[in-house]
């Protein structure tokens, strides 16, 4: 019974937010705004500490250790749920990359023209939602959250969204949701066929749903051949695995530029976060089938990054530029080795950063166009330098450039497919690293086309009537997410050394010690 | 660390420091300000490797050759290190790059727009290409063989001319095409050996024969293959050398006198400090067409060059028509690899190459610079258009035809030892490629000769002069090729001192 009120604190500030947003009159939107701020700005210095005071030495020492912070109350102990919460090093990247994420949301949608109140509500629910899955120990309580930030998300696109909104949300919530009960079909499934060696469960209790209890568990090999897949499928739909893929485009571009920021660059990573929950549970199978996976994300890759390229849209581009960056942490997942692992997690920070930097961007574009029509854009670097400096560096972390962060996660995952698994190399790996490296080629291509046009295309004055320079809040957002991915870039330790702490127990997981 | 290797780590990122505070400075202090202190920041390196050039000479070197190595983990989950290190070749690259970056700040001191962030880019530079000469690992090479990039893509596709965004784009796709090939490459390496760290790939790469999943020997030829193909661009080797012509004439003047002075000599560098020591065989195997396609680049852009109209244009291509002679000489160290006999030549010639890259870097420099001088006051660089400058000009006249004439290779100065090195180099080996190469020569004279009488000589266009005021060179612009003129006058009669500090290292390269 352990107790610790740091995560908790992480999650329950912005649910308290919620709550007291919604009992806040109407008219109040100063109020409403500086309450989302401080909430998400709590959950961020406090995702700063947790960085900051995880103790990764005794992680390092005793793998017992490596999940810290825990809080380990009995919630519904008849069917062996906990409200069990903790970090390793890899949930402990994802929850500062909410945090970061998180309050810069709240900043970019300072003057969100309609509801204020309402919006700020919701997008505070998601931010909640969103530190639970990252915190949970409990398979229940990961399940849980998770559909508490899929909830607040339809509403939010469907509102306050632009293009195609109601259908992009109702596509979004199906796949996602059809996706999470295939997955909570496959937790159940093991939760009922696990056995456990005798002592490790409280006296009385049969069953469990807590995640490290499970990973001790004896699962038998013919339950995790059929269940593997559908648990990594199920929640890698949020991850945006071809062909399920789908939604993700439409509703990145459906929605509000926070929501965008949120869901790109932190919801996709939940879903590769829960993904490993499987992982985690079923290692036997997880062995066999991640390299069926594979061949699935190499298309993500690729492809994603040919449909971005042929893109007229601004958001789109980003949108499949997503799914194409997300196919290499699943690559790096399936490479089943320490530097592989390593590259996934560092994929999934800095494709989160460089994409919020991306939509908040493109969402400053479109407050003042009103278009996001590419061929009619141009030149909005002599109008918004700060954006396009913000940009060009985001689009240079995409394609891979050296001494910035994304060179150092897929750099990583690619010297993951050569060395192979730990079990040994399997023959189309490398041919994989040969293929998706088309993707990095196709992403500078559609990189460099936006920023030409975009950016330092021909400057007409005369065709925008909505021109105002940006705020103080949208250049602090910007200036943080270039910096992040300069520092990371530049001394990966920062966050390899944390990362590291996670993915080596998972990896002996997988070799089964 | 002792404080030679302190120096070298303040050489590597002292310009790119710089670089931010001329922003900083830009900001507060205006253009005026910035452009001041990026000189002024652009003068430390040079003198700091000043220094370290005499140091080097009495310093010891460690069992690979290297002089003040120093390690500083960068990702050690990868087993990659800021290793850095110099040898002679590398020394006389980088004492280039930092006397070339000075006199591209002077040159660029009347850019009106965005000054302050061209300087940074500039310096940021430097930063870049400092880092390719010094990195002895292999990941943290490509890191700033790529970094260098960036700045020189901003710089064509902001401040050069009219055809900029086309150049810009051309450069950018055609070397990170190059690099795709070489990241693969070095990652595969790493898959088999498990460092990155140079001298050590260079010891056990050539010998290791697998386990891999197919014919090691396959592996090596394409693993060789794809980094040929990556310096093969930047250097740039015939046929691969279609985007430097369209760089070199967009690009500002400050741009192509770096990218023609230091920016192409990162291939050759390439070649010398990794495919030779990684793939002895390989390199002797193919070295006969390397030897041609190094033939082929002489002639053909030789003759490409008599033909243009364009005064930039026509420096460009001299450019990739003298890198031949480097190639040349790397192909002769390539066969030197498998046959003994030939390594006393092949000394002789890649001496030779790596002056060439160096006197090369000066001419080219001040040719660039040159033309810039002309088209800034005559706002054309046709050929046609210009004539009879050295009356309105005479100053001008003979600084051009000065650097022309160490360009086609005048005994006497900076060209002709080179030249002559390499040639005298590969004659034995390469007897009948050399002999064919001297028609390039002699296409070099021709249009040296060309350049200089449709700009100097000739009926002057009166409808330009009326036109265009068109002012001698100014003392800022001496002040900026002076050094180079210097430099090739120094080489030419005196090469002792810089063969001096190449000798050593290529014999470690070539084995004898």
């Amino acid at each position: 019974m352990n107790f610790n009120p740091l995560l908790i604190l992480i999650t329950l500030a912005p649910a308290a937010a919620t709550v007291i947003i919604l009992l806040t009159p109407k008219d109040k939107t100063m109020a409403v705004r500086i309450t989302a701020l401080i909430a998400t700005g709590i959950s961020l210095a406090l995702s700063i500490a947790a960085f900051v005071l995880y103790n990764r030495s005794a992680a390092a020492a005793d793998p017992a250790m490596q999940y810290q912070f825990q809080t380990d109350v009995p919630w519904v102990p008849s069917l062996g749920i906990n409200y069990h919460v903790g970090v390793d090093g890899i949930g402990l990247t994802m929850v500062l990359l909410t945090g970061v994420v998180g309050f810069m949301g709240v900043l970019i949608s300072w003057n969100i023209p309609d509801r204020k109140r309402e919006f700020y509500a919701f997008f505070c629910l998601l931010v909640a939602g969103v530190f639970g899955v990252f915190t949970s120990l409990d398979l229940f309580l990961l399940i849980f959250f998770y559909e508490l930030s899929i909830f607040p998300m339809y509403i939010l696109i469907a509102t306050w969204g632009s293009t195609r909104r109601e259908y992009a949300a109702m596509k979004l919530t199906l796949y996602l949701l059809i996706g999470s009960i295939i997955a909570l079909v496959g937790v159940l499934a093991v939760y009922f066929s696990a056995q456990f060696p005798a002592g490790l469960l409280p006296a009385g209790q049969t069953r469990t749903f807590d995640l490290l209890l499970l990973q001790k568990a004896t699962i038998p090999i013919e339950v995790q051949r059929i269940w593997f897949l559908p648990i990594f499928i199920g929640f890698g739909v949020l991850a945006g695995i071809w062909p399920f893929h789908n939604w993700s485009p439409d509703g990145h571009v459906a929605a509000p530029t926070a929501v965008s920021m949120i869901h790109a660059g932190v919801l996709m990573k939940l879903g590769a976060f829960a993904a490993l929950v499987a992982v985690r549970l079923l290692p036997g199978a997880a062995k066999e089938q991640l390299p069926l996976v594979i061949l699935l994300v190499t298309i993500n890759v690729v492809y994603g990054a040919g449909i971005a390229m042929v893109q007229k849209d601004f958001k789109y581009v980003i949108g499949f530029s997503s799914v194409s960056h997300m196919g290499l942490v699943t690559i790096g997942f399936a490479t089943m080795n320490q530097v592989g692992l390593n590259g996934a997690v560092l994929q999934m920070w800095s494709h989160g950063i460089m994409t919020a930097c991306f939509f908040s961007v493109v969402g400053l574009i479109y407050d003042r166009a009103h278009t996001r029509q590419i061929d009619e854009l141009g030149g909005w670097a002599k109008y918004l330098p700060f954006a396009a400096v913000a940009f060009i560096i985001g689009g240079l972390v995409s394609m891979g450039m050296p001494g910035l962060s994304g060179f150092v996660a897929e750099f990583q995952i690619f010297m993951g497919l050569w060395r192979g698994p730990f079990f040994g190399q399997i023959w189309y790996y490398p041919i994989i690293a040969i293929l998706a490296i088309w993707g990095v080629i196709l992403t500078a291509a559609y990189v460099m086309r936006v920023v030409q046009q975009v950016f330092f295309g021909e400057w007409d004055p005369h065709k925008w009537h909505d021109l105002r320079p940006a705020n103080f809040g949208d250049k602090l957002a910007l200036t943080t997410f270039s910096a992040l991915m300069i520092v990371v870039g530049l001394a990966p330790t920062l966050l390899m050394n944390t990362i590291q702490l996670g993915t080596a127990p998972l990896l002996k997981l997988l070799q089964g010690g | 660390m002792d404080a030679n290797q302190l120096i070298l780590f303040l050489i590597l990122f002292s310009p790119l420091v710089a670089a931010v505070l001329v922003l900083i400075i830009g900001k507060f202090g205006g253009a005026n300000a910035a452009k001041w202190s990026a000189l002024i920041f652009s003068l430390i390196p040079l003198v700091l490797v000043i220094y370290l050039w005499f140091a080097f000479q009495s310093a010891a070197a460690d069992a690979d050759g290297f002089k003040f190595v120093y390690a500083v983990p960068w990702l050690p989950q990868i087993n990659s290190y800021l290793r850095v290190g110099v040898d002679g070749i590398s020394m006389s690259m980088i004492l280039l790059t930092a006397i070339l970056t000075p006199l591209g700040v002077i040159i660029s001191f009347r850019i009106d727009d965005r000054l302050p962030l061209f300087m940074a880019l500039f310096l940021g530079l430097e930063t870049g290409l400092f880092g390719v000469f010094m990195a002895l690992d292999l990941v943290i090479f490509f890191l700033f063989w790529e970094i260098g990039l960036i700045p020189m893509y901003f710089l064509i596709n902001q401040w050069g001319s009219a055809n900029r965004r086309y150049a810009s784009l051309k450069f950018l796709l055609y070397t990170m095409a190059g690099s795709i090939g070489l990241l693969l490459s070095i990652q595969f390496i790493w898959s088999a050996l498990g460092t990155y760290a140079i001298p050590e790939i260079a010891q056990k790469w050539p010998t290791f024969n697998g386990p891999f999943m197919i014919n090691a020997q396959t592996v090596k030829d394409i693993t060789f293959w794809l980094f040929v193909i990556a310096f093969a661009i930047k250097v740039p080797i015939w046929p691969f050398h279609t985007w430097l012509p369209d760089a070199h004439t967009e690009a500002p003047t400050a741009g192509s006198m770096i990218l023609a002075g230091v920016l192409l000599k990162l291939g050759a560098f390439g070649f010398l400090r990794l495919v030779l020591p990684f793939f002895p065989q390989q390199a002797a195997q193919f070295a006969p067409v390397l030897a041609l396609l190094a033939l082929a680049g002489i002639v053909f852009t030789a003759l490409a060059a008599f033909g243009q109209n364009d005064f930039k244009r026509l420096v460009a291509y001299s450019s990739v028509n003298h890198m031949g002679f480097v190639v040349l000489g790397v192909a002769v160290a390539a066969v030197a690899k498998a046959n003994p006999a030939y390594q006393p030549y092949a000394i002789i010639a890649v001496d030779g190459a790596v002056l060439q890259m160096f006197a090369h870097g000066l001419s080219s420099a001040a040719m660039f610079a040159l033309v810039g001088v002309v088209y800034e006051r005559a706002h054309t660089r046709d050929l046609n258009q210009l004539g009879g400058l050295w009356r309105v000009m005479p100053v001008y006249g003979g600084i051009l035809l000065f650097s022309a004439m160490a360009n086609l290779g005048l005994p006497g100065l900076a060209g002709f030892p080179a030249e002559f090195q390499v040639v005298s180099g590969s004659w034995p080996v390469f007897t009948l490629i050399t002999a064919l190469s001297m028609i390039g020569l002699l296409m070099t004279g021709a249009y040296v000769l060309k350049a200089i009488q449709k700009v100097l000589h000739g009926p002057a266009n009166r409808e330009l002069l009326h036109h265009a005021e068109m002012p001698d060179i100014t003392r800022r612009e001496v002040i900026a090729l002076a050094p180079l003129l210097a430099l090739m006058l120094a080489i030419g009669v005196w090469p002792y001192w810089l063969m001096t500090v190449i000798n050593g290292s290529v014999m470690k390269l070539i084995g004898g």
